[in-house]
């Protein structure tokens, strides 16, 4: 049974199509691929998978378990973490308490513990703030674990956003064209990140970018997206051959 | 930068001095601050009068001088002589003297849990506040107000500054809370001509108190419910909106129900709300607080403050965050309805108004968002100011109004804000950590 299965997604925005009988499915422990231009409707499946929109149809199984009209933070605790394309972290909060926060779902002192201080409260909170501090370690940035994120280089808030991905025990792990904005020494850097973190925890990743090195040399399979369609499905080599993709990337030959 | 510290200039100069001479007071934990206070003020009670007679004073600064600044700014100089004399010369030299001891003991305390510690330094503190307090009725009064005042501030810092929503209705859970807590105590404890024979012995009046005033926070936090539902499943101006029309429903309510006195008030509650049952009441609220927005639940408020989206990709709930913190902070606020109620001993619903609202706003932001010390400093802050403007009449509230935009421009934010209040900190003696540094 395939961890993340899509069958037969359509998504309108009023009367625009942005996604049209999207399938994917994902088996565990496998890094996949989704490129396609700008406007292709990338994110737009990021956010139909995670429940941030409900798909206008289709399936989504994950885990053996339809997700659809399931609220985000449901999705999420079942093990879906992900990352966001305009980095979205918490202005005012502090690293550690990034990484801690995804692991709300897994809190269960309950409000009197939060209100009165109880034991449990606080051997839980150490015990989270243990488990982030792990993740900050495996991410690279466990000495920043104090600062405000606003403070921080672009790279770090990167990590920042995949170690807080992790705190959630994911089993799938969306990144959002996690290399945006990245100058090329970074850029390997993240590479061993998410290389490391997939052999760490066996995640399957399912990664959306621009960039075709980083894509090609992660990847297992990739799709080609465009106008909210898939033109193309298959391995690195095969898409980087495919003549539909060239196309789509860097337009027609004329014909002469 | 650069140049202008290596220029030694005049005011550089000045504040290099003045560091040098703060120098050894960053060594003094906040046991010796509270034994030198309790000195300073047990140093009034005793020779307080005489020394303000003999400065020309007919009696002595009711608060610190704020009061007759205004009035009678010809006695200025005898009142810095007198506080000079009497807080800040005996505290300087009590807090130099008891520095080591104190921190030795404040070092013993440590060992212990915390609470132990924490209760010490309270029982400390309570002593300070009554030794002061008790000189004249004029100050028992206010230190019940600031303190009700705290409570009311921070609850609402719940709300708009760790939730960062804007939420108008406090005032109407202040009436909720204090009509609530006086209807039961006049209907159970108090002989009233209008709420006939009392229904319980009034001897259990003192034992019930408690838990009527949370009865009142539970009925306030219910009434929240009639906002939070509706303004909750969007973000934005709703809540703002909806709350206000709330605070102006439950003002009209209680006008025109004329069982509980309409717009005349409703009088007759029991003396229960005294010094230390405010006191305690304060700290209560003041650690559930501290506890709740300190721990990732409350922390949760941070995360759909700054980006809904991301707190709901990151498991958390965020209904449930929003409900909790709005109900929370209506509950507390009805308890500080409650105890105004019986401090006051008289409420009517004029007393729950724009005004009011005008006036915890100006706290909160005063004091600053995101910050439980931010919304103590704010509210004694508040208070001091509004008595200090009071022979001003009308034109306090337009230089308050004044003030509170310059704090908008200067510190959008407030004075503390986004800052952790960790009382570990606050308690921990002072000469280990200098040493080590």
């Amino acid at each position: 049974m395939p961890l993340l299965q899509v069958e037969h997604m359509t998504h309108f925005f009023g009367g625009l199509r942005a996604v049209h009988d999207y399938n994917l499915s994902i088996e565990q422990g496998q890094i996949r691929g989704l490129i396609g231009p700008n406007g292709a409707g990338k994110s737009t499946i990021f956010n139909l998978i995670t429940g941030v929109y409900r798909p206008s149809e289709g399936k989504v199984t994950f885990r053996g378990e339809s997700i659809v009209g399931l609220p985000s933070h449901e999705i999420a605790a079942l093990g879906m973490g992900r990352t966001f394309q305009n980095l979205r972290l918490w202005r005012h909060m502090s690293v550690l308490d990034h990484v801690k926060m995804s692991q709300y779902s897994q809190i269960d002192y309950g409000l009197i513990g939060a209100f009165f201080g109880t034991k449990r409260r606080n051997q839980q909170e150490k015990e989270n703030t243990e488990k982030a501090l792990q993740l900050l370690d495996l991410v690279g940035i466990r000495h920043l674990a104090d600062s405000m994120v606003t403070n921080l280089p672009y790279g770090v808030q990167r990590r920042v956003e995949m170690a807080r991905a992790l705190a959630i025990n994911p089993k799938l792990l969306l990144l959002d064209e996690p290399t945006a904005g990245m100058n090329p020494d970074e850029l390997m850097d993240l590479m061993q990140v998410i290389r490391q973190v997939h052999n760490t925890f066996g995640l399957s990743i399912f990664l959306i970018e621009h960039r075709m090195k980083f894509v090609m040399e992660l990847c297992e399979r990739i799709q080609t997206l465009v106008f909210g369609e898939v033109i193309a499905e298959g391995t690195p080599k095969e898409i980087q051959n495919n003549p539909k993709v060239i196309e789509a990337y860097l337009g027609k030959e004329v014909e002469t | 930068m650069e140049a202008t510290s290596s220029v030694p200039t005049k005011r550089n100069a000045f504040n290099a001095w003045l560091s040098k001479q703060w120098m050894p007071y960053r060594q003094v934990s906040l046991l010796g601050w509270l034994l030198g206070s309790l000195v300073a003020v047990l140093l009034e009670t005793f020779i307080g009068t005489s020394l303000a007679w003999a400065l020309g004073m007919s009696d002595v600064p009711a608060l610190f001088g704020f009061v007759v600044m205004l009035k009678q700014p010809e006695l200025l100089p005898s009142i810095i002589l007198y506080l000079l004399l009497i807080y800040f010369i005996p505290i300087a030299i009590v807090v130099r003297l008891t520095k080591s001891i104190a921190n030795k003991i404040a070092g013993l305390l440590f060992r212990y849990p915390l609470w132990i510690t924490a209760l010490f330094h309270i029982v400390l503190l309570y002593a300070v506040i009554d030794v002061w307090a008790v000189m004249n009725d004029y100050r028992v009064l206010l230190a019940k107000l600031m303190m009700i005042a705290i409570i009311t501030t921070l609850s609402l810092n719940v709300v708009n500054g760790y939730m960062g929503e804007f939420s108008c209705s406090h005032p109407g859970f202040l009436a909720v809370g204090a009509y609530t807590a006086s209807i039961i105590m006049v209907l159970f404890f108090v002989n009233d001509k209008v709420m006939g024979p009392a229904l319980l012995p009034p001897a259990l009046g003192p034992f019930f108190f408690p838990i009527v005033l949370i009865l009142g926070g539970v009925v306030a936090a219910f009434s929240a419910l009639i906002v939070a539902i509706p303004s909750f499943h969007t973000r934005g101006d709703y809540l703002a909106i909806i709350s206000l029309a709330f605070m102006f429903i439950i003002k009209s309510l209680i006008e025109n129900l004329q069982v509980f006195g309409g717009a005349r008030g409703f009088m007759g509650q029991p003396n229960l709300a005294s010094l230390p049952v405010v006191f305690v009441w304060t700290i209560i609220a003041i650690w559930t607080i501290n506890n709740f927005v300190r721990s990732t639940l409350g922390k949760a408020m941070n995360a759909v403050r700054d980006d809904e989206t991301a707190a709901d990709a990151m498991t958390v709930n965020t209904r449930n965050t929003k409900m909790t913190a709005f109900l929370f902070a209506a509950f507390w606020a009805g308890i500080a309805g409650g105890l105004f109620a019986h401090v006051m001993r008289y409420v009517n619903p004029g007393s729950f108004g724009i005004k009011k609202l005008a006036e915890v706003l100006a706290m909160v932001y005063f004091g600053g968002l995101n910050s439980v010390v931010g919304s103590i400093v704010g509210a004694i802050g508040f208070n001091f100011l509004s008595e200090m403007l009071r022979p001003l009449e009308i034109l306090k509230w337009v230089i308050i109004p004044v003030l509170l935009i310059l704090v908008m421009i200067f510190r959008p934010t407030g004075l503390i804000a986004f800052k952790d209040f960790d009382p570990e900190e606050l308690l921990r003696p002072k000469n280990q950590t200098e040493e080590e540094v």
